[in-house]
């Protein structure tokens, strides 16, 4: 199936991309079929900056335990450094 | 016999003229023939759909698939610009009614051609090939597992995309449909509903709903792929067109 849903965030960081490194202002994850991933479905996450065209784009397609597995280690890596470390307004 | 063919990129002037990427094959014999467009699926303008066009053209049509994502910038890779265009809420459909015209008066000024256009679409194409068929004059239709065209898209759903079955009424086309019975996005219940309307409606068309098949089973590259559906939808799809594409 095509689930079509999209949850959108904005972003607030820098990615690296085919054409180099640029800054990232939007991020979007949707359950659905993968571009290059072999599995029926996965989770993608497109990091971009629209701005700067559709080609400033990071892709991932990961399987739902590895989306999972990459969410508690973000968690579990902020858990473990001083709080707002790594916020925008530190 | 002359069975080879050409096949590569081609710009047509789409949708309020904007320029548009295509992929054309067609036969290089000199026999009159009819002419295919195909829809690509939401994943965009991809490699496994232009094959799908060489398939036709090997078939004796000359097919073109235009990248309805275009838009989103010439040199940007499909995958980038099927994001981008996911991201703005998918193609509108007056856009989409506007490209697919073009790509046949495209077609229709190729050697050759006999005037008779077929379009197909897959997935979220197979709904704008109902879409189509229902907007301009066409020949034979062919929706492979098109959702939305009866039932309203989850209330999440991100993409500009509404019921057709009321359009239904301008179908210009027998319509031939392709599905699978594992299917959510059209399920069989959804495919009944628009199997009745058609029915009640006096539209031609035939449905052929395959066991032990999903979404995207005509998709070579992915494990969607079902061959028993695939090999016997793809017969269905060259007899139906043998039967309404021909001069």
């Amino acid at each position: 199936m095509c689930t079509y849903i999209t949850e959108k965030i904005e972003l607030d960081g820098a990615g690296k991309g085919g054409t180099g490194w640029f800054t990232l202002s939007e991020g979007a994850v949707y359950v659905d079929h993968p571009y290059h991933a072999c599995h029926e479905h996965t989770v993608n996450i497109d990091f971009t900056n629209p701005a700067e065209g559709p080609s400033a784009r990071v892709a991932v397609e990961l399987t739902e335990e590895s989306a999972l597995a990459l969410i508690a280690a973000i968690q579990k890596a902020l858990s473990s450094a001083p709080p707002g470390l790594a916020s925008a307004h530190h | 016999m002359n069975d080879a063919i050409w096949a590569g990129t081609v710009a047509i002037s789409g949708h309020a003229d904007a320029e548009l990427e295509a992929y054309l094959a067609r036969p290089l014999g000199d026999q009159a023939r009819g002419g295919v467009v195909v829809i690509h699926h939401m994943p965009g303008y991809d490699t496994g759909t232009q094959e799908i066009v060489r398939r036709f053209a090997a078939n004796g049509y000359a097919a073109i698939l235009p990248n309805l994502y275009s838009r989103e910038g010439a040199g940007v890779s499909p995958d980038d610009q099927a994001a981008a265009a996911r991201a703005k809420g998918g193609v509108p459909d007056e856009q989409l009614v506007g490209d697919v015209r073009a790509a046949a008066a495209h077609l229709n000024t190729l050697d050759h051609a006999n005037g008779k256009i077929g379009v197909i679409g897959y997935c979220s194409g197979g709904r704008q090939s109902f879409l189509a068929a229902c907007s301009l004059q066409i020949d034979a239709a062919v929706d492979c597992y098109g959702a939305f065209v009866v039932n309203e898209p989850p209330e999440q759903f991100p993409l500009k995309a509404t019921p057709l079955l009321s359009k239904a009424a301008d179908l210009s086309c027998p319509l031939l449909g392709l599905f699978g019975e594992d299917d959510t996005y059209p399920g069989p219940e959804e495919v009944g509903v628009l199997d009745a309307e058609l029915d009640k409606l006096g539209k031609e068309h035939e449905f052929h709903i395959y066991p032990d098949a999903g979404h995207a089973f005509f998709s070579v590259d992915r494990p969607a792929y079902r061959p028993a559906a695939a090999v016997d939808g793809w017969k269905r799809i060259f007899d139906f067109y043998g039967r309404h594409l021909s001069a």
